[in-house]
């Protein structure tokens, strides 16, 4: 038991090493390509807490993706000088707003109901926001320029490519901690009990519903910092991203990777965006055909994905 | 504010015209998830790869019922195939495995879409163009077919399932599948039957539904969407109550449509949608089980 987890600990230490160093290394546009899939990756790890921990496949995580990309737009756009800790507040009271309203309505139901249920949810976000021009900016988002990266008397710097990459990082590796702590508590536990067998958790004494409440509203939280932090980097928020096509990409990402993983999550978003620059190449935009036929037949042949495979591989 | 009478009469007729599509793109995605468990994300796929096959053939013959025809049969094999393939592996396993199997595919068949006709939107023409007078408008008598033949498809549907020896076996199927299986009704052959039919009726939607906007590849979106809000507000797996759930929809959004833009009016649906699942989670016809 203490060796895998001295193992995991060093594991853990080398991948971040390499991903601090990675910017100051890679070309421009790998340096991008890495700090995207970190943001992503979040995004996935937020509806990992859902799918792979809960059981509940949430079709409706660009919601809460993008009320966080607005929300720092609100608050880079309306507070003068832009303030970065303003933005990410903002973005994190947008999401949880929106987090708290979905979640109330949608753990009442299970399995396909629920899915169908947050996909129409952020379907009527997606819907305010492209029709509340005035607000939204409509089809074409809004832009803003990027805060400075400030500690009040501490330190006080523009934000260049490798210090976001870094800050970014800082902020995702927090978030994987406190999502892996979460999901070893006691709370964690009742929610993969609830995951195994609801009816059997609700016998034991547990109130189900406010659980997953609380797991909607913490994943929604997370989902939004990663909306944040994509604001933050590419200074512009979109309708596009409340699109629930958004969504289904970041389920895929789960099920590439290995749900219920944490880590999964992260490594199906390399591998999608890795699996797009690859066949961007060859098919230009139509990249999604041959990434949508593995993702089928990962569905069929390797359900677990590609952590759970090797997991599995490794363990014979 | 007060409504002109004929403005209502107009929304009336619209609203029950685009039901009727939407049923009959619905009542398939209720029959497939009815009988086998699946929750069909490519629907609205199959329903747009429908409209082009059926205005590539209208493109070289000129006949619209031939285009029907053959995108009916060609769409209806697709499916055939898509179940065998996808789906079948999947028999058994959690029923939300079938939402990912089909994402995936509708993402493949949506890009497929776009690569092989390209990102301009096509027309089919309609087969009558006549109008008539309503009010102050030349109503086209091609809207009101849409619905005449839409019903008929449906019926025809109702027909097979009440009449048809593979209707019976269908319904069987939906009962019990074990115990269909054990009174020797092939039953993996019901499934892929079940699901060519449902590909079938988008792919007759979707021919007729071209004349009216055009034919481009983000139609099945669109339709999707609403379709799966009509399935669960009639009920899942329960046609009947989709046919209803469509029209009634359609008219409240053809209605709200009076007041604000048609994209604002689909909110309505999704308000419908919640507090249907709120308070009868079963579907808005059905009788809550006691």
């Amino acid at each position: 038991m203490t060796r895998s987890a001295a193992g995991y600990w060093i594991g853990f230490a080398v991948v971040l090493a390499l991903l601090v160093v990675a910017p100051l290394v890679l070309p421009e546009f790998w340096r991008r390509f890495v700090t995207e899939i970190l943001i992503w990756g979040l995004l996935a790890m937020s509806l990992d807490l859902l799918i792979g921990y809960t059981g509940m496949v949430s079709f409706g995580h660009s919601a809460f993706f993008g009320l966080g990309m607005y929300g720092a737009a609100a608050a880079l756009l309306t507070v003068r000088p832009p303030n970065l800790w303003l933005a990410i507040l903002y973005g994190l009271v947008g999401a949880g707003a929106v987090a708290v309203f979905v979640a109330y309505f949608s753990t009442r139901l299970r399995d396909i109901y629920f899915a169908i249920t947050t996909l129409v949810f952020s379907q009527i976000f997606y819907v305010i926001i492209f029709t509340w021009t005035e607000v939204t900016g409509g089809e074409n988002g809004l832009g803003f320029s990027q805060p400075a990266f400030a500690i009040p008397g501490v330190v006080s710097a523009r934000f260049t490519p490798v210090t976001l990459h870094w800050f970014v990082l800082a902020v995702v590796t927090v978030s994987y901690l406190g999502l892996r702590r979460i999901t070893q508590s006691p709370f964690g536990m009742v929610l993969q009990s609830i995951r195994e067998n609801e009816p059997r958790t609700r016998a034991i004494g547990y109130h189900v519903e406010r659980y997953k409440i609380v797991a909607v509203m913490l994943s929604g939280l997370f989902a939004g910092l990663a909306g944040v932090l994509y604001a933050l980097q590419n200074k512009f928020a979109a309708p596009d991203f409340v699109f629930f096509l958004v969504s289904g990409e970041v389920v895929v990402f789960n099920v590439m990777g290995g749900m219920g993983t944490l880590v999964g999550p992260v490594a199906g978003a390399a591998f999608f965006f890795l699996l797009r620059e690859l066949f961007s190449r060859f098919f230009t935009e139509y990249y999604l055909i041959p990434v949508g036929i593995i993702f089928t037949l990962m569905v069929i042949f390797v359900p677990q994905g590609l952590l759970g495979f090797l997991r599995r591989r490794l363990n014979q | 504010m007060t409504i002109p009478f004929d403005l209502l009469l107009i929304q009336v007729i619209n609203g029950i015209v685009t039901g009727m599509i939407l049923a009959l793109v619905a009542s398939g995605l209720t029959l497939i998830f009815g009988i086998m468990d699946v929750v069909n994300f490519a629907h609205g796929e199959l329903f747009m790869l429908g409209a082009y096959l059926g205005s590539t053939v209208f493109l070289t013959t000129g006949n619209f019922w031939l285009a029907l025809g053959a995108a009916v049969m060609g769409i209806g094999l697709l499916g055939a195939v898509i179940q065998t393939t996808t789906l079948r592996p999947l028999l058994g396993r959690d029923p939300l495995t079938t939402i990912l199997a089909t994402f995936g595919l509708s993402l493949v068949l949506q890009n497929y879409a776009l690569w092989q006709y390209g990102p301009v939107p096509r027309k089919i023409n309609e087969p009558i163009t006549g109008h008539f007078s309503l009010f102050y408008l030349e109503y086209p008598w091609y809207r009101l077919l849409v619905a005449v033949l839409s019903a008929a498809i449906i019926g025809g549907l109702w027909l097979f399932m009440k009449y048809g020896k593979y209707g019976i076996w269908i319904r069987a199927t939906t009962q019990d599948r074990v115990m269909a299986a054990a009174m020797g009704i092939p039953v993996p052959l019901v499934h892929t039957v079940v699901f060519a039919i449902g590909a079938a009726m988008a792919a007759a939607s979707g021919v007729l539904f071209g004349p009216l906007t055009g034919v481009n590849h983000a139609m099945g979106l669109d339709f999707i969407l609403r379709a799966f809000i009509v399935v669960v507000v009639g009920g899942m797996g329960n046609l009947g109550g989709s046919i209803l759930a469509a029209i009634f929809l359609s008219l409240l959004e053809a209605f709200a449509s009076i007041w604000v833009s048609p994209a604002q009016a689909v909110i309505v649906s999704f308000v419908v949608l919640i507090l249907t699942l709120l308070f009868r989670p079963t579907g808005l016809f059905v009788p809550t089980p006691k």
